[in-house]
């Protein structure tokens, strides 16, 4: 549903369909709800035969990435005698997405089950859920809905009675983007500083504690009840576009747009429909001047490309973009760009854990520069040298926070050239002049 | 919404740095946290994990809980009781920003300033707080010790621009008009 307002009927609520119902948070609640059916079934499986169902339902990674789940899966090997460790990123911080707070906070126990299910089928004993240290009201949630479980018998060292041992642990954070990305998240349970390690080795090799690990997002493992209940068939029909993105997509939608919230739907939904219809256009009056589709991480886009979009992992890449993480934010003609791209690149300036040279400096020079020309002190030369740290920021650093940096500010400078040029030559914000 | 207990509000003022005057009579009264039913809950904790240091988080959370703060003495302590050296513990509570090197306010004021929240007017939001709260700058206390406001990246609310953490409460879609208010239940 468009949490919080009333479900829209073109929406496909398989994951939100209990936002906002309080009666869902209990296990008693979950358990009306059909919950729970899918870990009874999938502990009397081979594990082998739930990674299957997985591969075939198509569904991939919520996180960002859109990497094949089931496919991740199957690079844990059974039988090799090492302890294996299943890690759900609960560390939702990039700027635009508040979809895995909504599921942590009305469905926690979706969530623990994912988890469960997931666990056994890598074979996994044990699963750390990795929650920022901000999200009070989740922290509470699940931390409410692990602790019946476990008084119910449905996790443990018998879990559902079955003698096969599922522990799920909440770790809580204390303040870091960074912990979002995996092998930091793994630093960080650890007991280290959240830096980013080298791949490979791949977490499937060397994990959390040196171990095979898997690394799923919170909506990732949610959807696995659902889509081991009902099947891979019929997950894959949700399915408007192409066959490579199937299922339904949290969209969380924020900025200057009528009706902020989260929106369910099938992969491959018209964009100009979602913002237009779904989310009710611009605020009265104003116009959309630049739509940021996945998240601070992803290229800019024009509302013209914006509207020819369709929503899957390829269509927002074939309009000049990403899905990245579903966070949709709208800026309409009041907002200044070289404003907000700025502030983006101090938030990345900010949250760079510093081991990569062309991280640690690159994003706070950049910042500087911006804010330069926002103050109107920028020359010409400035946004020459911009796309030159911009260059130097992509695809030479161990993660990618310092390419999540630049592609705002190429995106930007391709895309509201004039914008930046303007304030260059007027000395100040053309805007700013105008609301004074 | 509760205050954070403990060394707040004792000798010396919530806005001081965990260094120089205060810190040296902070040393003569350390009390360890990490005894009795506190100690009970850390030995909870490190089961669920095969290495002591996974518990350093866990352990820094439940310190900053008792204090409102972690002092290089508190610091010192969980180094001492994890096996971990406390310049190895230092490196790690300055990494993450949530735990606070030094006294805050008995509320903790934090503000998203993010560009999404910024589009929607954050930095009104912020002017409002810092106005109301009395403590005029970003970072410093109020001078009752009542209020700390900072800026803070990202909260993960951008739907409810914009959300400001006071203490352990979220508080969604807040607006210039809406701070007395808001301020007004905690006095």
């Amino acid at each position: 549903m468009g949490f919080p307002h009333a479900i829209h009927a073109r929406e496909e609520a398989v994951l939100s369909r209990y936002f906002g119902d309080s009666d869902a948070l209990s296990l008693d609640g979950w358990k009306k709800r059909g919950g729970y059916k899918a870990l009874e079934m999938a502990l009397g499986m081979e594990p082998a035969a739930i990674v299957n169902v997985l591969k075939d339902s198509g569904l991939r990674g919520r996180g960002g990435a859109g990497f094949p789940t089931g496919l991740k899966w199957s690079f844990m090997k059974p039988g090799d005698g090492k302890p294996h460790y299943l890690c759900c990123n609960a560390d939702e911080s990039e700027p635009g997405t508040f979809k895995d707070r909504e599921i942590m906070r009305w469905t926690p126990h979706a969530l623990i089950e994912g988890c469960a299910i997931g666990s056994y089928a890598i074979g996994a004993e044990t699963c750390y859920i990795y929650i920022r240290g901000e999200f009070s009201e989740p922290l509470r949630a699940v931390g409410n809905a692990l602790r019946e479980a476990y008084d119910a018998g449905v996790l443990g060292t018998n879990a559902m009675g079955t003698g096969k041992t599922v522990n799920i642990y909440i770790h809580k954070g204390a303040g870091a983007y960074i912990c979002g990305e995996e092998t930091a998240l793994m630093n960080s349970i650890e007991g280290r500083r959240g830096n980013p390690r080298i791949k490979p080795p791949f977490p499937a090799v060397a994990g959390l504690f040196g171990q095979p690990t898997t690394i799923n997002n919170v909506e990732t493992l949610a959807a696995v009840p659902q889509i081991l209940v009902n099947g891979a068939e019929w997950y894959k029909k949700f399915c408007l576009s192409n066959p490579k993105s199937t299922g339904t997509k949290l969209f969380s939608v924020c900025g200057n747009i009528a009706k902020p919230g989260n929106y369910e739907v099938v992969l491959g939904f018209p964009f100009k429909e979602f913002l237009y219809d779904m989310c009710g256009g611009p605020l009265p009056g104003r116009k959309f001047k630049a739509i940021v589709p996945g998240g601070a991480s992803v290229p800019i886009q024009t509302p013209e490309e914006a509207e020819a979009t369709l929503m899957d992992y390829e269509g927002f890449v074939a309009q000049g973009s990403m899905l990245g993480s579903g966070g949709v934010i709208v800026f309409d003609d009041r907002q200044c760009m070289v404003k907000l791209i700025g502030r983006f690149a101090r938030f990345f300036a900010h949250e760079s854990c510093a081991q990569c040279t062309q991280c640690r400096e690159g994003t706070a020079w950049v910042t500087r520069i911006l804010e330069r020309i926002e103050a109107g002190g920028g020359t010409m030369q400035d946004l020459d040298t911009l796309l030159d740290l911009s260059e130097n920021m992509t695809g030479k650093t161990i993660c990618v926070l310092s390419d999540s940096c630049a592609a705002p500010i190429v995106s930007g400078i391709k895309k509201f050239r004039h914008e930046f040029e303007a304030h260059i030559t007027g000395k100040r914000c053309p805007l700013r002049t105008a609301a004074a | 919404m509760t205050p954070p207990g403990g060394e707040i509000g004792s000798a010396h003022s919530p806005a001081h740095a965990a260094h120089g005057a205060a810190g040296h009579a902070h040393e003569e009264s350390y009390r360890p946290v990490l005894v009795g039913t506190v100690r009970d809950e850390l030995d909870q904790i490190l089961k669920r994990y095969p290495t002591r240091m996974a518990a350093l988080l866990p352990a820094l959370w439940l310190l900053q809980d008792a204090r409102g703060w972690v002092s290089e003495h508190s610091m010192a302590e969980v180094a001492q009781v994890l096996d971990l050296t406390p310049a190895y513990v230092k490196g790690v509570v300055t990494f993450y920003t949530m735990y606070h090197q030094h006294p805050v306010g008995r509320y903790f004021v934090q503000v998203c300033t993010t560009s999404p929240c910024m589009a929607c007017g954050a930095e009104e939001t912020v002017a409002a707080l810092l106005r109301h709260t009395g403590c005029g700058e970003l970072g410093t206390t109020s001078p009752d010790g009542k209020f700390t406001v900072i800026e803070v990246e990202c909260l993960g609310a951008c739907g409810f621009a914009t959300p400001v953490m006071i203490n352990e409460e979220f508080v969604e879609s807040v607006t210039p008009d809406k701070v007395p208010t808001i301020l007004a239940q905690l006095r």
